[in-house]
């Protein structure tokens, strides 16, 4: 599964012509090596044992295993919030390992998204800003930052709630207000730990539906779910048991056409999103 | 994606700064003012005592240049023997010729006399008052006025009238002129014919009952020898006149005269510092050290609250000193609003109470600077730790243990 770099042909060399090839040998976005992770205790809890995953540009996997299965565990270390006990994480094929704290975090604030289960949202902020600061620590000025923040709202379709509190929105509205948050930096993978764990069964279906036309129109997205309903409808199934890969369906080769419509946040797409991702996404139950 | 070689670090503009370090502030708004308070009181104490202190004693010295600093006391000193020395009665009138000398007005202490209100009053019983003979213009040289009724002039000085001090009216219990209001003086019926203002340059006039020199001679058998000359000099030859007092007024025994400059004795009495002050300003440096301890312990609290928000801004991207400016910026802000509401009070209750007294207000610049940067360093130490454990704190602990 490791993608090994002497294997990675020169992207000007593809075949464009024949898609099952190109995506399946891309320079990953994100790839893990024999990554293992054990948390200290009597015994100490092997968390992870040996993972490699790589995830290409535009790929939607799903990941998916029983509680304690290390699912939340392998996201943190994709996240680089924290580090493993062995093994490695590239990020656009930089390795975090040799990089210092301020450096992966930097890493952070421009290239990953997250999307928690909880939508940590500031409730005293208004929903732009709560946005906006999806790029205060990738270094860019306020007007700027609240600029792109519209962009990313009218992806998720709440640009008309900008001035609400997160208090006022119902809870899948929160959730895309945190995914908009997380898509606002235009980062290489958007990490979601559970991201409908919170929702009830409709609002969660319609929040599925906004991560998978966010994925057709360039997203990387990895969803980390214990339901194997919710990880079939991902283009690629990464199955977890006890720290281990157990399953993987491959890297969605099927549908790169898709793939090459333009980047969700590429400016022309921005002031037709409508157009472009097939009318507002604001139906859900109430 | 591009690969981008160096990864810059960024740090915060100022106005994010700002805004992230008024998250505490605006969010919870009482329990931040309930924090600052300890460092207002403390600053607001220590801001009214320096504020009125420097205000009373710049009306104490607009005072005393208003009552004159020109204004010069000769009075009898002591023999070789311990025995009170006397000034010559010449002494007046050679001072008076002295360059620079302006005015010239004595008072002569009348030994053996005393006064009370009626002759059946125990003879112990003086109220520590004197009598004196006074000479017709001392009033102005003293600078003090008739309270009530009128002073003595060529007639009265040669008839058995009085006119009292201001201690001395009130400890006789006299404080209204009656027509045919006497005391018994020396023996003898005096006529009160007013009541002096204190004369704050010369506090002895205040306890005296004065009578006309050529009454002391006539009535009481007084010698005519003044004990005190008080004289008026030109304002810049002050100096120069004080130095040839003591010879002009006794040639032959200079030794034995004390020469003093009232006002000097006043200012420094204004300068020297009350010892309540040294206590408020200790109470004040408790309240500041209160104050500090309240700020720590919200700033604490705020940061185990916080914990989602801080584990967030890990996530996107916060490096620890982010997380360690914002919360250190918080602090620093909780003690600055505790400072300003300090200094506003402390100016406030220094204003009004100067104002009540007539007096200029005056703040010195170190009690407000002082103040601002008291709280703004108190804020800085009492958020230094709970800024570190901030930072110190895991991302996914902190986002994944809620
Ligand atoms: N901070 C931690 N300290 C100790 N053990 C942990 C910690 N986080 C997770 N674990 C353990 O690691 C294993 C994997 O946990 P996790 O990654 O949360 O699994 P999942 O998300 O699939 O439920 C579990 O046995 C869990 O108890
Ligand atoms: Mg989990």
């Amino acid at each position: 599964m490791t993608s090994t770099p002497q294997h990675l042909p020169d992207r000007s060399s593809v075949d464009a012509g024949d898609g099952s090839v190109t995506d399946a040998v891309q320079a990953p976005v994100l790839d893990v090596d024999n990554l293992t992770k054990s948390y200290p205790g009597e015994p100490p809890v092997q968390a992870l044992r040996g993972v490699n995953l790589a995830i290409g540009e535009g790929e939607l996997v799903g990941i998916v295993g029983p509680s304690g299965s290390g699912k939340t565990t392998l996201l943190q270390l994709m996240g680089t919030l924290d580090r493993p006990t062995s093994g490695h994480v590239r990020i656009g094929g930089l390795d975090v390992a040799s990089m210092a704290d301020d450096d992966v975090a930097y890493l952070r604030a421009t290239r990953i998204g997250f999307v928690f289960q909880q939508f940590f949202l500031a409730e005293h902020a208004t929903v732009l800003d709560n946005v906006a600061d999806g790029l205060l620590y990738a270094g860019v000025p306020l007007e700027q930052r609240r600029q792109r923040a519209i962009d990313a709202l009218e992806l998720v379709g709440l640009a008309q709630r900008r001035h609400a509190r997160p208090t006022q929105l119902s809870g899948g509205q929160r959730q895309r207000v945190a995914i908009a948050r997380a898509l606002v930096g235009q980062p290489a993978v958007v990490l979601a730990d559970e991201p409908t764990g919170n929702l009830d069964q409709a609002t969660g279906q319609s929040i599925l539906a906004l991560i998978d036309r966010l994925h057709r129109t360039g997203s990387t997205i990895v969803v980390i779910t214990h339901d194997h309903a919710i990880a079939e409808r991902m283009s690629r199934k990464v199955e977890i048991l006890d720290g281990q890969i157990v399953a993987d369906t491959g890297p969605d080769t099927g549908a790169d056409a898709r793939r090459r419509s333009p980047a969700p946040l590429a400016r022309p797409a921005i002031h037709a999103p409508q157009a472009a991702y097939g009318g507002p996404v604001n139906h859900e139950p109430s | 994606m591009t690969a981008e070689a160096t990864l810059t670090r960024k740090r915060l503009q100022l106005s994010d700064l700002t805004r992230l370090s008024t998250i505490g502030l605006r969010t919870r708004k009482l329990r931040a003012g309930l924090s600052a308070l300890g460092i207002a009181i403390g600053v607001a104490a220590i801001v009214a005592v320096l504020g009125l202190s420097s205000s009373s004693q710049a009306g104490l010295l607009n005072e005393i240049n208003q009552l004159g600093t020109n204004l010069l006391t000769v009075s009898n000193g002591q023999t070789l023997t311990a025995t009170p020395a006397e000034l010559p009665t010449t002494a007046p009138g050679m001072i008076g010729r002295i360059p620079g000398v302006q005015q010239v007005q004595t008072t002569g202490a009348v030994s053996g006399a005393d006064a009370y209100r009626n002759p059946y009053i125990p003879s112990v019983d003086t109220n520590a008052l004197t009598v004196q003979a006074a000479s017709l213009d001392l009033l102005p040289v003293v600078a003090t006025r008739m309270a009530r009724g009128s002073f003595l002039n060529a007639a009265t000085a040669r008839e058995p009238v009085a006119v009292l001090g201001a201690a001395a009216a009130q400890r006789l219990g006299i404080d209204r002129i009656y027509p045919g209001e006497r005391l018994w003086v020396g023996g003898q019926w005096f006529y009160v014919a007013g009541i002096l203002k204190p004369a704050v340059l010369a506090s002895t006039i205040d306890s005296s009952v004065l009578i006309g020199y050529p009454a002391a001679e006539k009535y009481l058998g007084f010698d005519g020898h003044p004990a005190t000359v008080y004289v008026r000099a030109r304002t810049d030859r002050v100096d120069a006149v004080d130095n040839l007092l003591a010879a002009t007024a006794n040639p032959e025994n200079p030794n034995q005269v004390n020469v003093s400059q009232p006002s000097s004795a006043l200012v420094a009495q204004a300068d020297a510092k009350s010892a309540l002050n040294g206590l408020f300003l200790g109470l004040g440096a408790v309240a500041l050290l209160v104050g500090a301890v309240g700020v720590a312990n919200i700033m604490i609290i705020s940061v185990l609250e916080r914990r989602p928000e801080i584990g967030l801004r890990r996530a996107l991207g916060a490096t620890r000193s982010h997380i360690r400016t914002q919360f250190l910026s918080e602090a620093v802000l909780l003690g600055l609003l505790g400072g300003a509401v300090g200094v506003g009070a402390g100016v406030l209750s220094t204003a009004i109470y100067a104002h009540t007294k007539n007096w200029a207000i005056v703040i010195p610049t170190e009690a407000w600077a002082g103040g601002i940067a008291a709280s703004l360093i108190i804020g800085a130490v009492a958020g230094l730790v709970p800024a570190l454990r901030a930072a110190r704190l895991s991302p996914t602990q902190a986002l994944w243990s809620v």
